[in-house]
């Protein structure tokens, strides 16, 4: 059998060519398929901030670069600034992540360091269920639940307490409406929380055994093992999670819509109304007819978003890249 | 970290007693902060999920009370008219259908490129970082794209536009989940199949992709479960139709914007009928999330 494969196999060799090309041609066909496909998302990419841009365009002729920082919004006369949705999408979702995180950590501590093995499905399943949840139910149930008790009680005895004193009490009064910029930051907060949790958790997971084991044998307490071993092990993977949760908090749309009053101005307290760039053109897009400013303007307002959530979300891949080859 | 080898420099009386004092009390306040630690992180567990318990019981009260047969079997009809979520649910159940298969294969090929062809080439990892940035990118910008391409120069809204604009959300959760699942199947069955005599995309699509089939279906639930919800995109699309309309063509009814334009209205039977959307698009979008985790599941 031998003598006659040996032989076989060398005079196949010089014709492996010809029976690759005609397998080849498949090959090359599913090649070309999966390739065309790669291109076709940064050609998607690509379109996505040329058609903002193109449809901007107008707006950023019209009013110059004075568009990102003129708070003005005057549909009568015509008028259109980014600067109060800009203010309101960055106060938000910075103040949503300040909500956020450490609830944040305290889910990621809990899940991988001090539940009980049969806990840590179930509860990492429901925390990361709450990030399933539909945009448009946030709103709803921010709208209904939440806002009448931040009306009734929250904002009251915030204004009672924390609004009388100097400085920072300027934030923290007015009017108890229950919506405004604060209200939409903690639906905010809420809804980046799994987000940024299961992030943590999933990196907290992956500091080696044996350094937590080194120093819980040294008599450490979890806290110290936290803090010393798995956060200095994990910074950076923490800060990309954080971004990467910045990244939602900035672009999110319907929950912010129902709660964040609709106003285009800037109110110095927290819980004066506002907009978000997501928001002002979910809520002004209906009354914008093709071809106008407005529309154009909105159009500007959604490629400053990407521009500003590109960063964001660039800057949380890099971050994370070292656990993403992990 | 050990306290009982630091002898504290500062101390005027050195001593064993005093040591053993100093030592207790910083166990103590150790044992204390660690303590203070677990008691917060227990309670921001809770919390989160009492926020999850909360909506769901918000949900119940106010949507269960409003499940009734009329709601799937009438069209959405003025207030007081006894109207239902036909069209919405069969206009959501259409778009949400074609956008996954649009998406799914495009999705598939891109995962498939990047596990199997890409290798650490400078333009895979340009394509993982785009698709990675457009998994995470704010759907009402996918929205207001798809307005500018399809909308605007096609003279109106439809519900094609609003397929496409979900499909484009649909392609990087598939890409992600294709990827992660090509990757981890061993190279020996690479390798056995090449040995074999297979040409490559035979490896792939006959061997590679049965082998990783569950977790393929997992990200299209996956996928599924996010773009049923969906509402931004579909604002500037398929825009919502209040009459019964089949049309593709035309503005086309969606459960999401429904549930929008009820819940801000001021009649109390349009804002219950919005309660029980949103309580049926939970259920179904949460099920299809906890079903992705089974397949998988199950497979391991």
């Amino acid at each position: 059998m031998a003598q006659v494969a040996v032989p076989e196999t060398l005079e196949a060799a010089p014709a492996r060519p010809t029976t690759r090309k005609g397998s080849g041609t498949g090959d090359t066909i599913f090649a070309f398929l999966c390739r065309a496909a790669a291109a076709l998302v940064l050609v998607l990419l690509g379109a996505i901030i040329v058609e903002l841009f193109l449809g901007g365009l107008p707006a950023f002729k019209a009013f110059g670069a004075a568009f990102v920082t003129s708070t003005e919004w005057d549909p009568v006369q015509e008028i259109y600034g980014a600067g109060v949705p800009i203010y309101g999408t960055i106060l938000t979702a910075i103040l949503a992540l300040l909500l956020a995180v450490p609830v944040a950590f305290g889910i990621a501590f809990f899940l991988t360091e001090m539940a009980p093995d049969w806990m840590r499905g179930p509860v990492g399943t429901a925390i990361e269920l709450l990030a399933a949840v539909p945009s448009i139910i946030f709103g709803m149930w921010g709208f209904f639940v939440i806002v009448p008790v931040m009306a009734g009680t929250i904002q009251p005895a915030i204004i009672d307490t924390i609004g009388e004193l100097p400085l920072i009490g300027s934030l923290f009064q007015g009017p108890p409406f229950g919506t405004g910029l604060f209200t939409a930051a903690l639906i905010l907060a809420i809804m980046v929380l799994p987000f940024i949790a299961a992030t943590m958790r999933d990196v907290f997971l992956q500091v080696p055994g044996v350094y937590k084991e080194s120093a819980y044998g040294l008599g450490s307490t979890r806290w110290e093992v936290m803090r010393k071993v798995v956060l200095p092990y994990t910074r950076i993977s923490v800060v990309g999670g954080i971004m990467l949760g910045l990244g939602r908090a900035l672009g999110e749309t319907m929950a912010v819509t129902f709660v964040i009053g609709n106003a285009n101005r800037i109110t110095p307290s927290l819980f004066g109304p506002g907009n978000t760039i997501a928001s002002i053109v979910a809520l002004e897009f209906g009354e914008s007819g093709a071809g106008s400013l407005k529309l154009s303007s909105l159009l500007a307002l959604g490629f400053l978003l990407f521009v500003i959530s590109f960063a964001v979300l660039a800057l949380s891949r890099w971050l994370l890249r070292s656990r993403l080859k992990g | 970290m050990s306290a009982t080898t630091s002898p504290m420099p500062n101390s005027s009386v050195p001593g064993r007693a005093k040591d053993r004092a100093t030592s207790e009390a910083l166990g103590r306040r150790r044992a204390r902060a660690d303590a203070i630690v677990r008691v917060l992180c227990t309670a921001a567990t809770i919390l989160g999920l009492l926020f999850l318990a909360s909506i769901l019981l918000t949900l119940i009260i106010r949507g269960a009370g409003g499940i009734s047969l009329s709601v799937f079997t009438n069209v959405t009809r003025p207030p007081g008219s006894h109207g239902g979520l036909l069209n919405p649910i069969i206009g959501s159940i259409i778009q949400v259908f074609l956008a996954t298969i649009v998406g799914t294969p495009i999705g598939m090929l891109v995962g498939t490129y990047l596990a199997e062809y890409a290798g650490e080439s400078r333009f895979g990892q340009v394509v993982r970082f785009v698709s990675d940035v457009l998994l995470s990118a704010p759907s009402i910008l996918i929205g207001l794209f798809v307005y500018q391409i399809l909308v605007l120069p096609f003279g109106g809204f439809s519900g094609w536009a609003g397929i496409v604009a979900l499909a484009i959300i649909v392609i990087p959760v598939v890409v992600r989940t294709t990827e992660d699942m090509l990757r981890l199947l061993p190279n020996t069955l690479r390798e056995a199949v090449i040995g074999l005599g297979a040409p490559k995309w035979k490896m792939i699509v006959l061997v590679c992709w049965r082998a990783a089939v569950s977790g393929i279906i997992t990200g299209v639930l996956l996928a599924v479960a996010r773009v049923a919800g969906e509402t931004a995109p579909l604002l500037f699309t398929s825009l919502g139709n209040l009459n019964w309309s089949l049309n593709l063509s035309q503005p086309m009814s969606s459960l999401p914007i429904t549930i929008y334009s009820y819940a801000g209205s001021p009649y109390e039977d349009w804002i219950t009928l919005a309660w029980t959307g949103a309580l049926i698009i939970t259920l179904g979008v949460l099920g299809l999330n906890i079903a992705a985790r089974s397949v998988l599941r199950a497979r391991r």
